[in-house]
C-alpha cells in the first residue's frame, strides 16, 4: 500500500502552458533575469553512511572525488569569484553551512562581495531520505541559525543537499519562512508552490545548464560550455520580451574555476554583460519583483 | 524507518579540513615562488607507463583501462601494449625535440619486462615515479595493511633494481588510497605523491610516519579524461591546455610561478593522428621564454626550498 506521503502526481502547482501568460516585468525593461548559483560545499571525507545513498563512488577516502571538491576551497572558488566580480555578476550561494564553520574565509569572502547565502545542507555529504520531520526541522533550524551567525544574513532559500528531499521538505521550509526552493526545474519563469502553511516560489534554477552536467553529462569541452550559456541566454532574452524569463547559471568552482576553463568562462560573462537585455541580479530579489506582479 | 539519530551528529565539524593531513590554505595568499631561469610557468609532463596483465584483477577494484572482455581480451591486451612499443617512443620523441626532461610513472612489472624501455628512459635524463606494481596493484580502503605495504615496497624495489635509483614519487593507480596510503609512503621513503588533486602547486601532507609532499596532478587535464572518457578531439586537448597555460601565466604575474600537470598515456596520446597536433603544442610551449618544462622531482626541490 502507498503511503500517506507517496502520490503519483505531487501536486506543487497549476499546468500553465507556455503561451499567452501575463507578463512578467523586469526592472528597466530589461527581458531575461540572469542569477549565478555558485555552490560553496563542504564534502565530508569519511561521512556518516546513510542507507538510501552512497556518499561517494568509491570506498573512503575517495581521494579524486574529496580532493577535486577540495580545489574549490583552496583555489577555484577565489578564481571564479574574482571573474564575477569583474563583470558585475553577484552571486546567490547554495551553501553547505558547515562550511561556515570549516573554512569560514570562503563565506566571509562571498558575503563581502555582496552574495546572496541560502542553504544546500549541513554537508554535501548529508542526505535527507530516510530523515523523519524532527530530523529535517534540525537541518532547517542549523541552516537559518548558521548562516545568520556567520554572515548576518537571514536564508531565503533552499536547494536540497545534493537534491535530496522528502515529501515534506517544501511544507516545512515555507513553514520555517523560506521564500524560494531552487529544487523544481519545471519552468523558465518563477512559479508559486502549493504548501500547507505560508507561501513559496519556485525559482528557476538549471541542471541542464548547470557546468556539472556541462562537463561530465554532457563532457563538453569548456568552449563548448561557454556557448551553451551565450545560446541559452540568447534565446531566454528573446522571449522575455513576451514575458520576462530567468536564466540560472549554477557552477561548482572547482569544474569553472579550473585553469583550462575560466577564460572561456569570461566570454559567457561579457556577453550577457554586454547584451543589453540581462538583469544581473539574485535569487531573492528576482522572487520579490515576481511576487510584487503576481499578488 | 527513521535515519539513525547519529546521522545528525558531526564530530568534526569546526575549524579547517575534517582531518589532519593538511591544514586549509588559500592559493592566492601564498608567499610568490620563483622558478628558475625566471620562468613563470613549469609544466610538468607525466606519462603514464602501465602493465595490464591479461587476467586482470578485481580486488580491490579493476584499473581503469584494463581488460574488458572474457578471456582471452586480445583486444585490449595488444591495444595497451601498443602504447609500451609504440606510443612511449613517439612522447619519448616528443619531448627529446623540445629538450624536456620529464617524469614517468611505471609499474614495476615495466622494468622487470622492458629493460631496454627502461634504459632509454634514462638515458634521456628523465625521472621515474613508481606507480605501483602493474595493473592489478590497486589500493582501496579494505585492503590489509600487510599487504598495502608489500605492494608499494615490491614496486619501489622493482623498479630500483631496474634503475639504481629508488623513486622519490608515487603515482597510484587511479590516485587511490586507503587512510594508511600516504603514511605507509612515507614508511617507505618516498619524499613525494601526486595523488591529491585539491591544489596547483606542492603542499605539506602529514602522516603518522613523517611528512610528505603531495604535488597535485590535475586529473581533469590529462588525455584519459579529456580525450577517452570526455571524448573530445586532440585539437580540444591542446586548446585546453593553450587556454591554461595562458591563464596561469596571467595569475603568475600577480601570485608568483605556476606549475601546470600534463598527464600522458602512450595508447591515448601517442597514437599517429594525435601526435602531431600534440607536438605542435609543446612546440608551442617550449618556444616561450616564460614557460619551462620540469620534472615532478624538480618542482617539489624548488618548492622546498623556498619554505
Amino acid at each position: 500500500m502507498m503511503g500517506e506521503m507517496q502520490k503519483a502526481d505531487p501536486g506543487l502547482y497549476d499546468y500553465l502552458p507556455y503561451r499567452n501568460r501575463p507578463k512578467i516585468e523586469w526592472p528597466d525593461g530589461k527581458t531575461c533575469a540572469v542569477w549565478v548559483a555558485p555552490n560553496l560545499e563542504f564534502y565530508e571525507l569519511d561521512p556518516a553512511v546513510n542507507p538510501h545513498r552512497k556518499s561517494w563512488a568509491k570506498p573512503h577516502p575517495d581521494v579524486v572525488g574529496y580532493s577535486h571538491r577540495d580545489h574549490a576551497n583552496r583555489v577555484s572558488h577565489w578564481r571564479m569569484a574574482e571573474m564575477m566580480t569583474k563583470h558585475g555578476f553577484p552571486g546567490s550561494v547554495s551553501l553547505s553551512v558547515a562550511l561556515c564553520d570549516h573554512i569560514p574565509e570562503v563565506v566571509e569572502d562571498a558575503s563581502q562581495r555582496g552574495w546572496e547565502f541560502f542553504s544546500h545542507g549541513i554537508y554535501n555529504t548529508r542526505y535527507s531520505y530516510g530523515m523523519d520531520e524532527a530530523q529535517e526541522r534540525a537541518i532547517i533550524e542549523d541552516s537559518i541559525e548558521t548562516v545568520e551567525r556567520a554572515t548576518g544574513q537571514r536564508i531565503r532559500g533552499w536547494l536540497a543537499p545534493a537534491l535530496t528531499h522528502t515529501p515534506r521538505t517544501l511544507d516545512l521550509i515555507a513553514e520555517y519562512g523560506l521564500d524560494y526552493t531552487c529544487d523544481l526545474y519545471h519552468d523558465d519563469q518563477p512559479t508559486d508552490v502549493k504548501v500547507k502553511s505560508g507561501k513559496l516560489t519556485a525559482i528557476p534554477y538549471s541542471l541542464e545548464v548547470n557546468d556539472h552536467y556541462g562537463f561530465f553529462i554532457y563532457n563538453m569541452s569548456p568552449r563548448e560550455y561557454a556557448d551553451t550559456l551565450i545560446r541559452q541566454y540568447d534565446r531566454l532574452a528573446e522571449e522575455g520580451e513576451m514575458s520576462g524569463t530567468v536564466m540560472c547559471i549554477p557552477l561548482h568552482s572547482y569544474l569553472i574555476g579550473q585553469p583550462h576553463r575560466i577564460g572561456a568562462f569570461e566570454a559567457v560573462l561579457e556577453h550577457i554583460a554586454g547584451d543589453g537585455r540581462a538583469w544581473v541580479t539574485k535569487a531573492g530579489d528576482i522572487v520579490d519583483r515576481f511576487r510584487e506582479q503576481t499578488a | 524507518m527513521s535515519l539513525d539519530p547519529s546521522y545528525l551528529e558531526y564530530p568534526k565539524r569546526g575549524r579547517g579540513m575534517d582531518h589532519d593531513y593538511y591544514p586549509y590554505s588559500n592559493f592566492f595568499e601564498r608567499p610568490p615562488l620563483q622558478w628558475p631561469d625566471a620562468k613563470k610557468l613549469l609544466i610538468w609532463p607525466v606519462v603514464s607507463l602501465e602493465y595490464f596483465p591479461m587476467i586482470p584483477g578485481d580486488d580491490p577494484f579493476r584499473a581503469p583501462g584494463h581488460m574488458q572482455t572474457a578471456y582471452p581480451d586480445y583486444r585490449h591486451y595488444t591495444a595497451r601494449e601498443y602504447g609500451t612499443r609504440i606510443g612511449i617512443y613517439r612522447l619519448l620523441g616528443a619531448f627529446e625535440k623540445v629538450g624536456a626532461k620529464i617524469s614517468v610513472a611505471t609499474n614495476g612489472m615495466i622494468a622487470e619486462r622492458y629493460p631496454e624501455l627502461i634504459a632509454d628512459i634514462l638515458a634521456g635524463g628523465h625521472e621515474i615515479i613508481a606507480h605501483s606494481t602493474d595493473m592489478n596493484g590497486t589500493i582501496a580502503s579494505g585492503m590489509a595493511e600487510a599487504d598495502e605495504k608489500a605492494l608499494i615496497t615490491t614496486a619501489l624495489d622493482m623498479l630500483e633494481k631496474a634503475t639504481g635509483t629508488r623513486p622519490h614519487g608515487w603515482l597510484s593507480i587511479a590516485r587511490s588510497q586507503s587512510f594508511s596510503t600516504a603514511k605507509l609512503l612515507a614508511d617507505a621513503g618516498v619524499s613525494y605523491m601526486c595523488d591529491w588533486a585539491n591544489d596547483e602547486l606542492p603542499y605539506a601532507f602529514q602522516t603518522q610516519a613523517g611528512t610528505l609532499t603531495n604535488l597535485p596532478l590535475n586529473h581533469e587535464l590529462s588525455d584519459r579524461q579529456i580525450i577517452n572518457v570526455q571524448q573530445q578531439s586532440v585539437d580540444s586537448y591542446a586548446e585546453q591546455m593553450t587556454n591554461a597555460a595562458d591563464w596561469l601565466i596571467g595569475e603568475a604575474d600577480k601570485f608568483g610561478g605556476r606549475m601546470m600537470p600534463m598527464h600522458l598515456t602512450p595508447y591515448i596520446m601517442g597514437l599517429p593522428y594525435r601526435i602531431a597536433a600534440f607536438e605542435k603544442l609543446i612546440a608551442g610551449f617550449a618556444a616561450r621564454a616564460d614557460i619551462g618544462f620540469a620534472t615532478g622531482e624538480s618542482i617539489v626541490d624548488n618548492w622546498r626550498r623556498q619554505q
